[in-house]
């Protein structure tokens, strides 16, 4: 369980660094070390699916968002930030996590055990006994994300097809043009 | 997008095809071992984002032309989608594991488990393509912010307006 609280300390010192430091590069970077570190953990869960997931995007993120931080001239952040927002924010942050922690220091299950380990007649528990009978998948992350929950993908696909459309005809068109000039 | 120095070039053009292949093997067993479409597509479209930025966007751009990658895109969602259709002809309702029962699951082979690779499979197309395009599109984004020069330019191109 230490191995947890470490890399929670790391990821929240990578975000005090990204949020802190005035280099916009260094911030990505420390954005990208926060991903890291949680794909870490959802390895140590036994969830490798995600990890997976999440290290593919944070780091295929992390260039994209270098790429649109170096082409940019201003790479530094100037200016003082507001001493009374900065109080506010801290109180009220702080005023909603102790509230979370009377509510859910009873209620919430520990940390890495999931919580329909407990119903027996949970779905989720359906899915984990039926699921190699059912769909023949041996991952039964495929098994349910390609079978029992088939719609969610094809609407996660469909968001993605119209995300890219959008985006092609917002950003081509004028564009074209000017790839056959000299890169700068 | 200029390209980088010799040793990224170098280094990239080892590397790639092992990237490429990793993404291959992720979305093929996908219903196997962990993976899948989603993140195999990620890390097929993450090899060309390698290539393209230690080779430069011009080269990427004649690996893989644009067109090619928006109907490699279109042909995903579309063969995903008939996917579906033909489990709603073939078994009653729409995303039916209709192959399972010629393909039945058994614990570690390839041809298992119906439909799920298939989808696992035009999904993985379908991520990939549309992953590199919208990276593709930015990178062609930065050009069009230069300012004046860029505006007189793009007059020519019989676009009015934005």
């Amino acid at each position: 369980m230490a191995i947890f609280y470490i890399l929670l300390l790391f990821m929240i010192i990578a975000a005090i660094i990204a949020v802190e430091t005035k280099n916009l590069l260094s911030a990505v970077i420390c954005v990208g070390a926060i991903g890291f570190g949680g794909s870490l953990m959802f390895l140590f869960l036994r969830a490798p699916d995600i990890a997976i997931t999440q290290i593919v995007v944070e780091v295929l993120a992390l260039i994209i968002l270098i790429r649109a931080t170096i082409s940019r001239d201003l790479t530094f952040i100037s200016g003082d930030r507001e001493f009374f927002g900065t109080v506010v924010s801290v109180v009220v942050l702080f005023v909603i996590f102790m509230a979370a922690m009377r509510v859910f220091d009873n209620t919430m299950p520990q940390f890495g055990d999931p919580v329909f380990g407990r119903v027996p007649e949970a779905a989720s528990n359906t899915y984990l006994r039926q699921g190699l009978k059912d769909t023949g998948a041996t991952n039964l992350v495929a098994s349910v994300y390609l079978d029992y929950r088939v719609y969610d993908t094809l609407g996660e696909a469909t968001v993605l097809f119209t995300a890219i459309l959008g985006a092609l005809v917002i950003l081509r068109g004028k564009s074209r043009k000017r790839v056959e000039e000299p890169d700068p | 997008m200029k390209g980088m120095t010799v040793i990224v070039r170098t280094v990239s053009s080892w590397v790639k095809l092992l990237i490429f292949l990793f993404g291959v093997y992720l979305i093929l067993f996908g219903h196997l071992s962990p993976g899948g479409g989603f993140a195999g597509g990620v890390v097929l479209a993450s090899s060309y984002v390698l290539l393209m930025l230690a080779f430069g966007r011009r080269f990427v751009e004649r690996n893989l032309p644009l067109p090619v990658a928006s109907r490699l895109d279109c042909l995903g969602a579309f063969l995903f989608v008939m996917v579906g259709v033909l489990g709603l002809l073939k078994g009653g309702a729409f995303f039916v594991n209709f192959l399972y029962a010629k393909f039945p699951g058994q614990v570690g082979r390839l041809v298992s488990a119906g439909t799920i690779p298939l989808s696992n499979l035009f999904i993985g197309l379908k991520v990939g393509a549309s992953l590199f395009l919208v990276i593709f599109a930015l990178s062609l984004f930065r050009y069009d912010t230069k300012g004046p020069a860029g505006l007189s330019a793009s007059d020519g191109a019989g676009k009015p307006g934005e």
